[in-house]
């Protein structure tokens, strides 16, 4: 693909781009209102074309100039990193603070490349007894440290 | 003397039992951050929002700001011993500062950057306490249209000072500004861009938003390259500098202060353009520059005090206008908005204890950093052997617990965790989150603006080119924008930005 100089600006452009169709689409069904009266659509509108048009540039950049190569990306965190919050907002209820954020952190660990089982659980072990500390007992935040799936309340 | 007044009401405020605990809470953790690479303010700060909610709104400014400045202080310590720039705002002060630790000089090119920073802090504090109020008098005057065209020449001018692609820069704007946008509308009540969700209903939330791309974003990015972190640091011998090299250092930190004061006001300065700037006008004035990148004292003392200054002023137009300046000043505007403090020109008169006691606790703050960076160097230093894969699960847990605490609702976290991936992706597509979180914090009071001035021209666009104030405002963004997209300047400016 050599028509394609810059694939990062490309990539970004055509994001943009489609963001804007979005907001642009969510925006179309709100009453869009007079300039003197301006509707809740229509200062969402004119961004969303805005938007769209810096888009087309960043597109017609990225064809024109050359850009940097795509660098390699860090799937590893980026799968764990995200199961590991999607989990603490799935199990915060049903497990409770304590399970929960030891499961969190212990996936959390897994992100790296460095992982090792033996620190992995010591910090999860801390972390766990400093949160515990910090947030249940000194900021006395509240929230069940263990929940209904695991006999609490 | 009315300042003195004002500045006397401020220290009684900060010298508060509570105050002045927070305020050394916020220093400390401002060093510690700066000190460890990986962790900046906007992802410290965001973390931080949840527990300021319970705190007087004072006592939660005083410690957010010392976080802030107090991050430009860990920041060169590093910088300077490992030739490790714990923020960006350091990366300048390594050049030189890192060569004088290699020759011995490690003692002195710290003490140059204490000095220099207390100094520079000092001088902008008082310019803070000097200027904002008659600016915030000035601003009491202005209309919508005027505060329409001030927040375009904020967004604008942010963009054209910040590093990358104006172009792409300008489009992460206008996303931040849509996504700022979501939840009900203003006067009808309408909800906006929820897609029907229900948890939407009142948009994105701020604090999610904030630590998803800067905090889970951001350690997502680090994870990239892991392997490359040994680490030796620099002994440090003594702190005392000689009169030869105090007598060299006293212009360059006069020059820094000044371009760092001004630069911090600018909308998309602060600290780390204010540093930037100062080493290179320091190169020029120097005269002998080929000693510069070989440790020179003057490219410790300028940028040091530069980027100090620089994140004090950049307070100004947070305090008076309500307008920020960078991300750091987008979180304090979102913090003092949780606490129910719109932030603009009325601060001042209404609520003159949080304004002053805000500005004293910053000499108080640049004074217990000298106290605290000083003496306990070694332990700074200690550290830094602490390895990221040891350190980011512990960001992890505190940004969902932080985020989660804030409504009690796992939808924050979800939230967190998309903006997460949305950040990497972006930070991947060489698009800088910096202007998006603007843009989401100006995006409502943008729209309101812009329809009351619609309202009161009747429709009128002329009216923001008629109302000298406005239009001057106005013709400042546009040629600013247009300078920075001439190829040429373009170019000059990618190299400065290199550098």
């Amino acid at each position: 693909m050599s028509f394609i100089r810059s694939p990062k600006d490309v990539l970004s452009g055509l994001v943009f781009i489609a963001l804007a169709l979005i907001f642009a689409w969510q925006a179309k069904i709100l009453p869009m209102g007079s300039s003197v009266r301006m509707g809740p659509g229509y200062f969402p509108m004119v961004l969303s074309g805005l938007m769209g048009l810096l888009g087309l540039i960043v597109l017609i950049n990225g064809l024109r100039f050359d850009g940097d190569r795509t660098t390699s990306i860090a799937w590893r965190g980026v799968f764990f990193l995200t199961l590991s919050t999607v989990f603490f907002g799935f199990a915060m209820r049903p497990l409770g603070f304590l399970p929960t954020l030891a499961v969190t952190v212990f996936l959390s660990c897994l992100a790296s490349q460095k992982f090792h089982l033996v620190t992995a659980l010591a910090i999860t072990a801390v972390m766990v007894a400093f949160s515990w500390g910090v947030f249940i007992v000194g900021l006395g935040l509240p929230i069940q440290l263990i929940g209904p799936w695991l006999g609490g309340y | 003397m009315e300042l003195f007044d004002n500045l006397a009401l401020g220290f009684s405020v900060a010298f508060s039992l509570q105050n002045l605990l927070y305020c050394f809470i916020g220093c400390l953790l401002g060093t510690l951050i700066g000190v460890l690479p990986g962790l900046g303010p906007v992802a410290t700060i965001a973390m931080l929002l949840p527990i300021t909610f319970g705190l007087p709104p004072v006592s939660a400014l005083i410690m957010l700001a010392g976080i802030y400045y107090g991050a430009q202080y860990g920041g060169s310590t590093t910088a300077i011993l490992i030739n490790l720039p714990g923020e960006s705002s350091s990366v300048v002060t390594a050049i030189d500062g890192h060569q004088m630790a290699k020759q011995g000089r490690a003692g002195a090119a710290l003490a140059t950057a204490a000095l220099g920073s207390f100094f520079a802090g000092t001088v902008a504090t008082f310019l803070l306490a000097l200027f904002a109020p008659p600016l915030a008098d000035l601003a009491l005057q202005f209309g919508p249209p005027e505060y329409f065209a001030l927040m375009v020449l904020g967004l604008v001018a942010s963009v054209t000072l910040a590093s990358g692609s104006v172009v792409k820069a300008l489009a992460m704007i206008v996303l931040g500004l849509l996504l700022g946008l979501s939840g009900q509308d203003i006067y009808t009540g309408t909800p906006r861009f929820t897609f029907d969700v229900q948890e939407l209903a009142d948009g994105f939330d701020f604090v999610a938003l904030a630590m998803g791309m800067f905090g889970v974003g951001e350690i997502i990015r680090n994870l990239e390259d892991e392997s490359q972190r040994t680490l030796v640091a620099a002994k440090v011998s003594s702190l005392m500098l000689t009169k030869a090299e105090f007598k060299q250092i006293i212009a360059p930190v006069l020059r820094g202060t000044i371009l760092g004061s001004f630069l911090g006001i600018l909308p998309g300065g602060g600290a780390m353009l204010s540093s930037f700037a100062s080493y290179s006008i320091e190169k020029k004035f120097a005269k002998d520059s080929r000693r510069f990148g070989k440790g020179a004292i003057e490219g410790v003392a300028g940028p040091e005090s530069a980027n100090n200054a620089g994140a004090q002023t950049s307070f100004i137009p947070m305090l008076t206008l309500g307008i920020p300046s960078n991300p750091v000043m987008a979180l304090m505007i979102g913090a003092l908005i949780i606490q129910g403090i719109t932030p603009g020109p009325n601060v001042v008169t209404e609520k003159p204890d949080l304004f002053w006691g805000v500005i004293a606790s910053m000499w108080i703050g640049n004074l217990m950093l000298v106290l605290l960076n000083l003496p306990l160097i070694g332990m700074w230093v200690r550290l830094l052997t602490v390895p990221y894969h040891v350190l980011f699960p512990a960001i992890m847990a505190f940004c969902c617990i932080g985020v989660y605490s804030v409504n009690n609702n796992t939808f924050d976290v979800y939230t967190m965790a998309l903006f997460g991936l949305a950040g990497y992706i972006l930070v991947k597509l060489e698009c800088e989150p910096a202007p998006l979180l603007l843009g989401f914090v100006i995006g409502p009071m943008l729209e309101e603006y812009l329809r009351r001035a619609m309202l009161i021209s009747r429709g009128d666009p002329l009216v923001f080119v008629t109302r000298p104030i406005s239009a001057g405002l106005l013709l400042v963004a546009v040629v600013a924008l247009v300078v920075v997209l001439l190829p040429s300047v373009n170019k000059t400016r990618e190299e400065a930005f290199k550098e």
